[in-house]
């Protein structure tokens, strides 16, 4: 049985079932995913059980999901979060 | 021995012990819980000109707006977050523009910049708004603060010209001397003798005034403020619908709701206003929630795809006429009162520390406090 994949930026990244976003993006060598309002710096987990909001990233197009408390699912489309993910609103 | 004792630590005790030390008093202020604890912390930081009918009430926010743009210029750089980002006030309905407008010329009669907005010039200055709205008139002159860091500013130049802060310290009673006037103001845990003692406690003004033995009518009016996720800049000014004006001045007990908008430099979009008059009842309403969230999509449509990260909660102090108590207390020699203002405390906690300090120096007020007086409501004359 092949393991299942959702897609980060464009690549591939295998999952277990019941790994979390996070998990799955580590386990894969993947660190940050995520930069911040001000100085733009790199994000990925820190707490990793939800408390700390540092590891949003954007999945199927809703930003600031938390990459630790979303459980991975076979075709999800993930990406990097820039800022605030809400970049498109600003006036 | 402090020549005044200020009671609360909010934006108007903090401002009252600032303008007092600058006239060289020594000041102390007690706070029975923390600095900027109550009132201040609940509310956007407003500064407003355009919430205000002509009267004595916008005479002080005029006073008070020039103020704080002293303080934002002494205690800079960028001290308290103030921002000269107008206000935008929009109109619902086209009865409501003609409304909106007669009240805009009303206000520009006493010196208040205005700027009629038509229909289609509204996305130029709020490019989010919704398209169907038919008018506002926008405000140049409204401004923000982020009020717990301004009150902490006031309270920090304040102690660096002498004045002391306790915190803890709840305060019981006032002691008197043979000939009336206070000679000392008695905490929970022992007593600060004192010839002045300012009642800045805000909401919980009242409750002050009767410890002290001199009860004023000030009540809690609940609101509610909603929190979104942070965003880029996505509103440019405080925008909010017209009919807020009418539910500031109203006397209705039950929930009132109009819709505010604004953001923050923090990010976040901050969401209100709701009134009620529930006394200290400080439960969750979800009724309120939703109401302020469907009323601000109204207004700015992409809300509804927006995150709310949490709410808060807190009690504007209304006195029957609304407006705020500032003066001496007839009953009691050596007692000032500074409190009552409303929703509308930040904007004019300068001008009342402004005015406060000059009472107690006994130096000409600069602008008329006879509206403000303790001694127009018969309870206080009475006695």
């Amino acid at each position: 049985m092949s393991q299942p994949h959702f897609s980060f930026d464009g690549s591939q990244i295998p999952f277990r079932p019941g790994q979390s976003v996070g998990a799955a993006l580590t386990a894969a060598g993947v660190r940050s995913w995520r930069s911040t309002r001000r100085a733009g710096r790199p994000r990925g987990l820190f707490c990793g059980i939800g408390v700390c909001f540092d590891c949003l990233l954007v999945v199927d197009g809703r930003p600031n999901e938390r990459a630790c408390l979303r459980l991975a699912e076979p075709g999800m489309e993930v990406s990097t979060q820039e800022g605030t993910g809400h970049g498109d609103l600003e006036v | 021995m402090p020549d005044v004792v200020i009671v609360g630590a909010g934006i108007v005790g903090a401002a009252c012990a600032y303008y007092a030390a600058r006239e060289g008093l020594s000041v102390a202020v007690l706070e029975r819980g923390t600095v900027a604890g109550g009132t201040t912390s609940r509310g956007e930081g407003n500064i407003l000109v355009s919430d205000k009918e002509p009267g004595p009430e916008l005479n002080l926010a005029l006073a008070s707006r020039t103020r704080w743009l002293e303080l934002a210029a002494e205690f800079g750089p960028d001290p308290f977050e103030l921002e000269e980002k107008g206000g935008l006030v929009v109109a619902t309905s086209d009865p409501g523009v003609a409304a909106l407008t007669r009240f805009a010329e009303g206000q520009r009669a006493t010196g208040v910049e205005t700027v009629a907005v038509r229909a289609d010039q509204l996305h130029d200055h709020e490019p989010n708004l919704a398209p169907d709205l038919p008018g506002g008139v926008l405000y140049p002159q409204d401004m923000q603060v982020q009020p717990v860091l301004a009150a902490v500013s006031l309270l920090a130049a304040a102690r660096s010209l002498g004045a002391t802060v306790v915190r803890g310290e709840e305060v019981v009673a006032a002691e008197r001397g043979p000939d009336g006037r206070v000679t000392a103001v008695r905490t929970r845990t022992g007593s600060y003798p004192t010839n002045a003692v300012v009642n800045a406690a805000g909401t919980w003004g009242g409750q002050v005034g009767e410890r002290l033995g001199a009860p004023i009518p000030i009540l809690p009016r609940r609101g509610f403020i909603l929190v979104t996720e942070p965003l880029p800049r996505v509103v440019r000014h405080k925008v909010y619908s017209a009919d807020y004006v009418e539910n500031v001045a109203s006397d209705v007990a039950g929930l009132e709701t109009s819709t505010v908008v604004e953001g923050t430099q923090g990010g976040t979009v901050l969401i209100g206003a709701s009134r009620e008059r529930v006394g200290f009842d400080d439960t969750m309403s979800v009724e309120v929630l939703r109401r302020l969230a469907s009323l601000a999509v109204r207004l700015f449509p992409f809300l509804a795809d927006v995150r709310l990260m949490r709410t808060y909660r807190g009690f504007r102090p209304y006195c029957p006429d609304h407006l705020p108590v500032i003066g001496p207390d007839p009953r009691i020699p050596g007692l000032f009162h500074a409190c009552g203002h409303e929703g509308a405390g930040i904007g004019l906690a300068p001008a009342t520390g402004k005015l406060i300090s000059q009472m107690l120096t006994n130096d000409q007020p600069d602008i008329d406090p006879s509206a403000f007086a303790p001694s127009r409501f018969a309870q206080v004359t009475a006695e």
